[in-house]
């Protein structure tokens, strides 16, 4: 079953140590985050195990919790669905007619089970596996004949996630990365729901090569996002408006190579701006002939926003930062400073709930190229339908659109497929647009 | 269509040239793809538009055409806009299922990626996107002319050294040979049986790889999920996704009401003495807000998309 791999290395896919990986616990019950280091652990439910097990395993392992002597620890299952799935095979005469009872008679008053919580920790302590222990319990059920078959096979999960739970080992990716906060802490990622993001990345045609320019105040899952999808090709330019940048920790969790990580740039935005007008004057100036309307100052200077002081650094310096919790650098060389200046942003995508978004668009839209997309994500629709407006009086903009995504996940079983019973309402607003040149 | 290198690229603004593709923008739904050409004509409701009159000037500018005052706008082209305006042989993919196929599957520069029908080759740009520069898009259509179609396309638009095109019957003869053994990254299906490809696609796929299959119907969504209930695959999702675009204009809504034949002073709320008006007569006040409405036609369903990862 171990495949060759494709155009990627085949070590990309293994855990290594220190990593970050996003533990699904019981089937996406629970999703938690750690990085494989020396005595990192995690709690499912009542128990703690050590993490040493995943290092060095292929991504998409489960594991199940198992007592021992010492205490818990993960096992790695070795085929993982013929142990914890049953195929649901509903073809025999028996599996049909035991579809067709229903729960009329069976009354729920806690007497059915025989065996005592007791009974079932000495198990435990005697190393029994999960499916010794849910054979027990099934054995000594009154009731259990009585079900029909989805509900004993609702009860054996149930239990099964309660006495031998799994622990399935994924790989940080913008989408999961985004399920996960989105699902235990949504407001640090500004409500953005995982097909909003998708969206996002789309509609601003990020891909190798790009030159992306990136508001994120949502934790650095932006940053995150175009990195991957860069490949370390190209360029993201996660800005900030601030005298202090915002931290863009998340990034730390997408375990990017050196040439990836090497990509991403953290400059002011007073800086981007300045150059950029420095740059457009200087242009100018070779062009005009007479004296033309006097050329505005940057939308950036002055009360709209607070600016950063220049970086410390001399931005002459070759290095670049790759961003490591507090030691980024917050510049970038001189040919990528004087790319962006001359060229403009291939692309723009703003993620700041708490920021205006037409004062946003007013800084920003001139950092862009002619016909680049940008695109505003908003957990609110009408701060974007108030900036939407403002650029199509300005003529700032062409193809722009106010976009709420919409997503629902479906449970598909024989016989029980229907939409899943909680879903989510909003995941934010997006609005989008290309840059034109009013020539 | 897709961006280059840095080194590769020229100094300052990109400027249109013979041979490349624009995207003639009128509005938001009004686009049209031309092949800029010497002494070729575009003509349309704004006027006459010649060709010479583009080469030379950024992308993204305004060209007012002759003889009708009119303007329009050339855009580079993108998937997106792609998407918008490429001939439709097929039903095609739109963004919202795209980006969401794209992400999910965790497409990556360096992905291999095997795609099932080309159809219109709407999703394939994106793919070549997402897996450019060194990985690669497989597509299969068992329909040679679509294939030969799609294949004059994505040369035409640049993607072509990112993607084969090769005619084959995925439903009837599974992947090629070449790729058994888990040398692909990732699997995209849309096909009328998708159920029947799944277990050549289990053998084409890598471990932890990703499949998607789209069903416009819910009976193709249950085979296929049966069909992925085999030790080779695990969480099996199905989602829709659709998008809802809203209309943005300055309405007027009025402040306001008429009680009685006076304003204000009959009503039931009495404001306190000092604030109290005179009556206005015949004095209508209004707000012009700034409102976002939804579209009142919107997608309704385009199709299940359906997820797997191939078992560890």
């Amino acid at each position: 079953m171990e495949g060759t791999m494709g155009a990627n290395s085949n070590n990309r896919n293994l855990t290594t140590p220190g990593c970050a990986v996003l533990l699904d616990i019981n089937d996406g019950d629970r999703l938690a985050f750690a990085h494989l280091s020396p005595h990192a652990s995690v709690k499912v439910g009542n128990a703690k195990c050590l993490l040493d097990p995943l290092v060095g395993i292929p991504f998409g392992s489960v594991f199940e919790v198992q007592s021992g002597p010492n205490g818990h620890v993960l096992v790695r299952l070795q085929h993982p669905i013929t142990e914890s799935k049953e195929k649901e095979s509903i073809e025999s005469e028996e599996a049909v007619e035991s579809i067709c009872r229903d729960n009329r008679a069976l009354i729920d008053n806690n007497t059915a089970q025989t065996l005592s919580a007791e009974d079932i920790e000495q198990m435990r302590r005697e190393g029994a596996t999960g499916k010794a222990i849910i054979e027990a319990l099934v054995a000594n059920s009154a009731s259990f004949e009585a079900k029909s078959a989805f509900s004993q096979e609702k009860y054996k999960r149930r239990k099964q996630k309660k006495y031998a739970p799994h622990v399935l080992v994924r790989r940080p990716s913008a989408r999961s990365v985004c399920e996960a906060y989105f699902a235990k802490d949504p407001n640090k990622i500004g409500f953005l729901r995982m097909d909003t993001l998708a969206l996002l990345l789309s509609l601003a045609n990020v891909g190798a090569n790009a030159e992306v320019l990136v508001l994120d105040m949502l934790g650095g899952l932006l940053t995150a996002a175009v990195a991957e999808r860069l490949g370390g090709h190209g360029s993201v330019c996660s800005t900030f408006h601030t005298a202090k940048a915002q931290t863009v920790d998340m990034v730390r969790l997408f375990n990017f190579d050196t040439s990836t990580a090497s990509r991403v740039f953290r400059v002011s935005l007073s800086e981007l701006t300045g150059a950029r007008y420095a740059t457009q004057k200087a242009q100018e100036g070779k062009e005009a002939t007479d004296a033309s309307d006097g050329l505005q100052e940057p939308p950036c200077s002055g009360e709209t926003f607070l600016t950063a002081p220049r970086a410390e650094e001399n931005i002459s310096e070759p290095k670049q930062g790759p961003i490591e919790g507090n030691k980024a650098k917050l510049s970038a060389p001189v040919e990528d400073m004087t790319r962006w200046a001359s060229q403009g942003f291939s692309s723009l995508i703003v993620g700041a709930p708490y920021l205006d978004p037409w004062t946003v668009a007013q800084c920003m839209l001139p950092l862009l190229a002619s016909s680049a997309p940008f695109v505003i994500y908003h957990p609110y629709s009408q701060p974007l339908a108030e900036c939407m407006h403002h650029l199509q009086a300005e003529h700032m903009a062409v193809a722009l659109q106010l976009s709420e995504p919409w997503l629902r996940e479906y449970q598909v079983l024989p016989s029980r497929t229907h939409p899943n019973m909680q879903m989510s309402s909003t995941g934010g607003y997006v609005l989008s647009g290309i840059t034109i040149t009013n020539t | 269509m897709l961006a280059v290198e840095a080194s590769l690229r020229a100094q300052g603004e990109r400027q249109i040239k013979e041979g490349d593709v624009v995207i003639v923008y009128e509005r938001h739904d009004r686009m049209k793809a031309v092949i800029v050409a010497r002494n070729g004509e575009l003509q349309n409701r704004f006027g006459v538009f010649p060709h010479n009159e583009w080469i030379g000037k950024p992308f993204g500018c305004r060209v007012v055409g002759k003889k009708g005052g009119g303007f329009v706008f050339l855009l580079a082209p993108t998937p997106e806009l792609w998407t918008l305006v490429l001939p439709h042989r097929t039903q095609i993919l739109y963004v919202a299922d795209i980006s969401f196929v794209i992400s999910f599957l965790e497409l990556r520069p360096g992905s291999v990626m095997l795609e099932c029908g080309t159809g219109s080759g709407s999703l394939t740009h994106s793919l070549a996107r997402a897996v450019a520069p060194s990985g690669h898009v497989h597509t299969f259509d068992f329909h040679e002319q679509r294939a030969l179609a799609a294949k004059q396309e994505f040369e035409r638009n640049g993607v072509g050294h990112l993607v084969t095109v090769t005619m084959r019957d995925i439903q009837g003869q599974g992947f090629p040979e070449e790729f058994v053994g888990g040398q692909a990254d990732a699997v995209f299906l849309d096909l009328p049986q998708p159920w029947l490809a799944i277990p050549s696609a289990a053998s084409s796929l890598r471990c932890d790889g990703g499949i998607c299959s789209f069903s416009p119907c819910i009976e193709q969504v249950q085979r296929t999920c049966e069909a992925l209930t085999i030790p080779e695959f695990t969480d099996i999702r199905t989602f829709e996704v659709l998008v809802r675009t809203y209309e943005v204009r300055q309405e007027f809504l009025q402040t306001t009401l008429q009680c009685g034949t006076q304003f204000a002073s009959d009503c039931l709320f009495k404001p306190p003495p000092q604030k109290r008006q005179r009556p206005q007569k015949g004095r209508k006040r209004e707000t012009r807000p700034v409102i976002a409405k939804p579209y009142p036609d919107t997608k309704g369903h385009t199709g299940y998309l359906t997820f797997a990862r191939r078992s560890t």
